[in-house]
């Protein structure tokens, strides 16, 4: 029989409603698999057993009592920039290394309401600004797959972990990628829902209007389970989308006959790894195998979305990182008398590298004579590229393309020259400008390492993209590929 | 557009973080490459476009106005620095 760390979540589900395990026995089993490989991994930042064996406890007893729903007893990872009363929330950032929240952010409390395990923390890029975990103030997490190779990022962790089973699902946030190209390099699942979908409440913000919480998964079902149990309008999240939502899981038919999917070029990139381009164009043929048309279309604003996206994003970003000045929380210097040099230094000392780039970056863009020629003039780029989509989605039902134009690169390829990671996400920029849903899903390898699908579709459309991707799911089996660890 | 090392002491004091000498000339360089990449979109006429905020759209959301249970001065300091009493301490903020 299969180890129990190595269930998806809804054989753990079906598995837990039959009794054939404890809710107490999974939790047990996913810390077991996290001491064989964690040490090589390094997926998690903080990992919280006594809390979690409690909480399996209880989970336990609810199921006795016939109050189970389909989170009970389920154990999670939460990205570290998601907050969780009484558990260290860190940013994986020295500014929080110290950081314990005093509330929990909507996610977290309707996933713990809901009898989930939480496993522990999740690694990232410090404050979900980079693509490869390796801006983790604290260790860069591995991936699973070539632990020389990085996981992708910011949700480097939760890939990561999901990929090695040290969780059966997690959570992360994506602001230009950061659940679908680590998901993508890590060979699992990743779901990034339309803008105001998912409550951003307690989320430690970094694009306010460019970041959306959604799961990582092992496959497409555990996706639409996590999407339910976190999805829907709160009244805390004033982005929030006050719209109902439908039961993901009932709209994985499989069947996706006449579906009208179209191949924008432009995402076909210079540069693009010839095993990630072949990949990706045989999933495209088994999806019309399947029955979809496909058609080529094009996105012709694609290659502004990349300058787009790195002024409103810092400038977001350096808006969101004034509050860290050593007074209310965090990191604070005290060795000076002066109120203005330990504000400096607590700042220059608590954030890493690229934060602080993006935070001058973001200053810039928003100071006196520079305003127009860059904030105004990104966000009126921004209105064409939402046009854009919106053109093409009168025609089609779904978008298709890879990911990331690359596989897992190695460790410290890309760290010296900033430009050179931006580009890495020059696929999935652009749909966090438009505020669409899009998910990851592995359609094969290229050198032996995991290459992603990305599914994009219009506002709300999350049903749709899950379907499509059940369909491919059923017809393959690279979503059953693991890593040998 | 190159920028000037003026320029980087300027936006960091803009951002109060404070630079060593060695991250001015590394973040000169390459704040730098990345306005270079901003150039490219000089090419798009942008002129009759109206800027989009957020991508989805929502008008500004009020709730009513009526007090609701907060976190307690004890929960708002637990993350506290420095706190005396009930208060944040923070240093001289006026000059003598």
């Amino acid at each position: 029989m299969a180890e129990l760390w190595q269930l998806t979540l809804h054989e753990a589900r079906a598995g837990l409603d039959a009794g054939s395990f404890s809710a107490v026995d999974l939790a047990r089993a996913c810390f077991e698999r996290i001491g064989q490989v964690e040490d090589r991994v390094k997926a998690y930042v903080t990992l919280t057993e006594d809390h979690a064996l409690q909480q399996a406890e209880a989970a336990d007893r609810a199921l006795a009592e016939g109050r189970g729903g389909p989170m009970t007893g389920i154990p999670v990872q939460v990205k570290d920039l998601i907050c969780t009363n009484g558990i260290p929330t860190t940013c994986s950032s020295r500014m929080l290394e110290n950081f314990v929240p005093v509330y929990d952010a909507t996610v977290w409390a309707r996933l713990s309401t809901q009898g989930a395990v939480l496993l522990g923390k999740g690694n990232m890029d410090e404050f979900a600004m980079g693509s490869s975990c390796e801006n983790s103030a604290f260790y860069p997490t591995h991936n699973p797959w070539d632990l020389g190779r990085v996981p992708g990022g910011s949700s480097g962790g939760a890939a990561a972990a999901v990929a090695a089973d040290e969780a059966i699902v997690a959570l992360g946030s994506d602001t230009g990628g950061s659940i679908r190209q680590p998901a993508s390099l890590c060979g699992v699942a990743g779901l990034k829902p339309t803008y105001g979908r998912v409550s951003r409440y307690g989320l430690i913000a970094f694009a306010s209007s460019l970041d959306q919480i959604g799961p990582v998964g092992k496959d497409v079902t555990d996706c639409a389970i996590a999407l339910n149990a976190i999805a829907g309008y709160d009244p805390r999240d004033s982005t929030s989308l006050d719209l109902p939502v439908t039961d993901f899981t009932a709209g994985l038919t499989g069947e996706i006959k006449g579906m009208r999917l179209g191949i924008p070029r432009e995402y076909f990139v210079d540069g693009m790894e010839p095993g990630v381009r072949e990949a990706v164009e045989d999933a495209i043929r088994e999806l019309e195998t399947l029955g979809a048309s496909v058609e080529p279309v094009s996105l012709p604003t694609t290659e502004y979305a990349l300058a787009c996206y790195y002024i409103i994003a810092p400038s977001e970003c350096s808006a969101n990182l004034a509050r860290y000045d050593g007074v209310k929380f965090g990191y604070s210097y005290q060795d000076t008398p002066d109120m203005w040099e330990a504000m400096e230094t607590t700042r220059q000392q608590g954030f890493g590298p690229e934060v602080k780039r993006r935070i001058m970056l973001g200053a810039y863009a928003l100071s006196a004579g520079y305003y127009d020629a860059y904030y105004l003039k990104a966000q009126q780029v921004r209105t064409l590229i939402r046009q854009d989509f919106a053109r093409v989605f009168e025609t089609v039902d779904a978008l298709v393309t890879p990911t990331s134009p690359v596989v897992a690169f190695p460790l410290g390829d890309k760290t010296a020259d900033p430009v050179q990671m931006y580009l890495i996400d020059v696929c999935t920029l652009p749909i966090n400008i438009a505020g669409l849903p899009a998910m990851s899903v592995p359609c094969g390898f290229s050198e032996g390492l995991p290459v992603g699908m990305q599914l994009i579709g219009p506002h709300l459309s999350e049903e749709r993209l899950l379907d499509i991707a059940y369909a491919y799911e059923q017809a393959t089996e690279w979503h059953k590929a693991r890593p040998g660890l | 557009m190159p920028l000037e090392r003026a320029d980087v002491e300027h936006i960091a004091a803009l951002a109060r973080i404070g630079l060593s000498e060695d991250e001015i000339v590394t973040f000169q360089e390459q704040l730098s490459n990345i306005l270079d990449q901003f150039e490219l979109l000089k090419q798009l006429d942008t002129s009759a476009v109206e800027p989009t905020g957020h991508a989805v759209e929502l008008n500004s959301v009020m709730r009513e106005d009526v007090p609701e249970e907060s976190l307690s001065a004890e929960d708002t300091l637990l993350n506290a620095p420095r706190r005396e009493g009930d208060l944040f301490r923070v240093k001289a903020v006026l000059e003598e």
